[in-house]
């Protein structure tokens, strides 16, 4: 019985295969960024109703990912990277997939709406929609801008902690919203010029296929360019301080120095390295996303003791 | 004699009724947690029935 094919046939998921659907890896970033934007709010909240708001923020961007894997699952089932998700791998059926992302959509929304507020509820409620309908749906096989804007449902996160903590929206979370939209696009056309994924026969318009990997780069340096200055807003607003800008200034730099980089090769001096660069720059935007919002927090940290912020 | 041969799809079977099992409780838990932490910080949730609480009405009502 160790044969899998044979597990496979049963149609008997394991516990596992329905946290797979979940996305645990996308849910770590989101937690992160969820949890820094309750922190840095001006207003504490309890922390057991910080706790719950952050599992249930969690849990739904959990079921958008499910909503993704029943969606996207012929797309998966062509591309190797995906091909081994539940829903492709014949672990679950599609059904249940997209069964188990509508009930953990209702189940987070309503507990965070109990938890929390009526806007971060809404927002979360806004940020599922957005995965799951707008850029699964309908952009990510329409348009090679698909990530730019799908983006935005990776960046609302750090909006909703805000929102548990402050029950509205400001120019502050704002500011951390845009920062994870601008870094989003030049984050993924990094790892699509090294991943040479087959894009094309599953039918997803990426840029790489679309326009060309000399337009991609060019891309990266304009996203980056526009990235770098929402990143330093971020570090003068409220949020912000001495110390958080010396960080931006530093992470800023550092990126669009990469990005430049990137831009000034061609696909053969890319192949003879092994596309050394573009990979060095995808794993520091992974962590310039990181250190950002780690500076928010210890500014914030910084603060309570009456040295930080403005 | 038993009556089934354990099969490897009982042993996923049961992990995942444990799992699920699991789930609940903590889904109690967290219910009971936020209940807890509501009331004690008294946020109003008290409402009107059918018993005449003149602490209750607007203030300058008088009957």
């Amino acid at each position: 019985m160790s044969d899998i094919s044979v597990q496979v046939q049963t149609g008997e998921a394991g516990f596992g295969d329905y946290v797979a659907l979940l996305k645990p890896r996308v849910m770590s970033l989101v937690v992160f960024t969820a949890v820094v934007g309750l922190l840095v709010a001006p207003v504490s909240v309890h922390p057991v109703l910080g706790m719950i708001a952050i599992l249930f923020i969690a849990l739904g961007a959990g079921a958008s990912g499910a909503l993704n894997m029943w969606w996207d699952a012929d797309i998966d089932a062509v591309m190797r990277r995906t091909q081994n998700r539940p829903v492709p791998a014949g672990k679950v059926q599609p059904g249940e997939a997209l069964g188990l992302g509508l009930a953990l959509s209702g189940i987070a929304v309503v507990m965070l709406w109990l938890a929390a507020n009526a806007v971060a509820a809404g927002l979360l409620a806004f940020t599922i929609f957005f995965y799951a309908v707008v850029y699964s749906m309908w952009l990510k096989r329409a348009t090679p801008q698909n990530i730019v804007i799908g983006g935005a449902a990776g960046a609302f996160p750090p909006m909703i902690g805000w929102a548990v903590a402050t029950g509205g929206v400001s120019v502050e979370s704002a500011l951390m919203f845009a920062l994870i939209f601008m870094w989003t696009p030049p984050h993924f056309w990094a790892l699509a010029l090294f991943m040479k994924e087959d894009y094309h026969t599953a039918g997803v318009p990426m840029l790489t296929v679309t326009h060309g990997r000399k337009s991609t780069r060019l891309h990266i340096l304009v996203y980056t360019l526009l990235l770098a200055p929402v990143g330093i807003a971020c570090a003068l607003s409220g949020i912000g301080g001495p110390f958080t800008l010396a960080v931006a200034v530093v992470l800023n730099a550092w990126f669009v120095v990469g990005a430049w980089r990137i831009w000034q090769r061609d696909e053969v001096m890319a192949e003879a390295d092994k596309y050394a660069v573009e990979k060095a720059v995808f794993r520091f935007s992974l962590s310039y996303l990181f250190l950002h919002f780690g500076a928010f927090l210890g500014e914030a940290a910084l603060k309570s003791y009456g040295i930080g912020g403005w | 004699m038993s009556f089934q041969v354990e099969h490897e799809i009982h042993k996923r079977r049961f992990g995942r009724n444990v799992g699920v099992g699991l789930l609940l409780v903590v889904m109690v838990g967290i219910v009971f947690a936020l209940t807890v932490v509501k009331v004690t910080r008294g946020d109003p949730m008290k409402g009107f029935d059918h018993v005449v609480e003149p602490e209750l009405a607007p203030a300058g009502a008088t009957e």
